[in-house]
């Protein structure tokens, strides 16, 4: 039998985190497009579609990531389309990102006077060019702190794709442990590849959020 | 293509999901009580204890706040034995959810003291009240009030988080969904009707503690 030593349980864990990157950028670009397209939505005039977009946020913000995942693992499989892992966690993921980043957004969008709405319509700008010109790019400097925020939360939420067979740091913490029989040891590493990972992140959103109170 | 559902096959399993609705609503409340406790503890630490207790507290905050729950679950579950400490799949389950919320509910609770006006301190003091029955009487109910939308938010994300639990055979809900697709072969169908569970659960469970909190937790 091959003996484990510590710094070999750590490098195949370091290589195994690259997925975990991987993963959760698909997921945060992904989910940032599909937000942006869902917050267009819910501002625009068109009433009766805000509903259905607060119908799909309450639906992924009200039920768990793994359902969702469960969910995009076997839906996808129904319709005759050979899934893999892969597949599955990256549409998940996006669709969970993307309802999480629309609400936020559009909370940074509220948080504009409406005289900057109503300035931008008296100057005849249609509803594409008020966006465009007026509302986000002010609403965008609101945004970034808890965007980045919402990064660590994509982060940890990959976690869960293991579940679904999706080699990645996680997956690799519980085969290495199942190699190793060290599960104290292994799941520290992981823990602390994760904290790595997602604790710069936290405190560069603490600090953007700090630079824009002070400007404030 | 046809796709044929049978969700029939599914709810006729209806005592399973009944059960791990149980499970998870019990998960759910014991570490809501225990966290909530332990997140009012840590942050009373963070407000005015001593430096070292403060700087323990914050390690414990980020470390969790910054790892996933899966993994802090796998940790008390299959790391802490090796260690020595052997704990069944609930108990576990339960320690996890508890100091996962303690964390959560530590930065919570603390934004709420930290927006207490330094007066009402004063005016206490000046009555001759204890630090003790200042932080009980007059800081700490005004904080929960005003947190207590964030706190309900973070008690449901903890809910939905504890369908993880069932990766360590803690018979809740979303364990009672693979069961039940394991016997059947309904998978699609019993994860639909478990996420439709759980997405009445959080609207239940936010309504109701939106409507006890004002009531019995901080008076109104």
């Amino acid at each position: 039998m091959i003996e484990f030593t510590v710094w070999d349980i750590f490098r195949n864990l370091l290589l195994a985190a690259r997925w975990t990157v991987v993963l959760s950028l698909i997921a945060f670009v992904g989910g940032g497009l599909v937000g942006l397209a869902l917050l267009v939505v819910r501002l625009s005039p068109a009433t009766w579609a805000h509903r259905w977009v607060a119908g799909y946020v309450q639906l992924f913000q009200g039920t768990p990531l793994l359902m969702q995942l469960f969910l995009a693992y076997f839906g996808i499989a129904l319709f005759g389309i050979n899934t893999s892992p892969w597949v599955a966690a990256a549409v998940a993921l996006t669709l969970y990102t993307s309802a999480f980043l629309a609400e936020i957004w559009r909370g940074c969008v509220t948080a504009i006077p409406k005289g900057q709405w109503e300035a931008a319509q008296s100057l005849a700008l249609n509803f594409g060019e008020q966006l465009q010109h007026v509302i986000l790019p002010q609403a965008t400097r609101i945004a970034i702190p808890p965007t980045v925020g919402f990064l660590v939360q994509v982060i940890k939420g990959t976690a869960l794709a293991s579940v679904i067979g999706f080699v990645e740091l996680t997956k690799a913490g519980t085969m290495i442990t199942n190699a190793t029989f060290k599960p104290f040891v292994v799941y520290s590493c992981v823990a602390l590849l994760y904290f790595a990972l997602c604790f710069p992140i936290s405190l560069y959103a603490k600090t953007l959020e700090r630079r824009f109170r002070v400007k404030h | 293509m046809r796709v044929t559902f049978d969700f029939l096959a599914v709810l006729a399993q209806w005592p399973m999901l009944l059960k791990g609705v149980a499970w998870t609503l019990g998960l759910t409340v014991i570490s809501a009580v225990i966290g909530v406790a332990v997140g009012i503890a840590c942050a009373w630490v963070r407000s005015e204890g001593p430096a070292w207790l403060k700087a323990i507290v914050g390690t414990y905050v980020e470390l969790i706040r910054n790892t996933p729950f899966i993994v802090q679950l796998f940790f008390i579950f299959f790391g802490l034995p090796a260690a020595g400490l052997r704990l069944s799949p609930e108990v576990a389950s339960i320690i996890a959810m508890v100091v996962n919320l303690g964390a959560y509910a530590t930065e919570i609770i603390r934004a709420g003291i930290e927006a207490t006006p330094r007066g009402q301190v004063e005016a206490a003091l000046s009555l001759a009240l204890t630090r003790s029955q200042i932080f009980i009487r007059v800081v700490l109910p005004p904080a929960l009030r005003k947190v207590w939308p964030a706190l309900v938010s973070q008690i449901i994300i903890v809910m939905l988080g504890s369908a993880v639990c069932g990766q360590i055979s803690t018979e809740e809900l979303s364990y009672a969904a693979n069961l039940i697709q394991s016997r059947n072969f309904r998978a699609f169908e019993a994860f639909i009707v478990a996420t439709g569970i759980y997405l009445l659960l959080s609207v239940g469970v936010r309504r109701l503690l939106n409507w006890l909190g004002p009531r019995f937790l901080f008076g109104r």
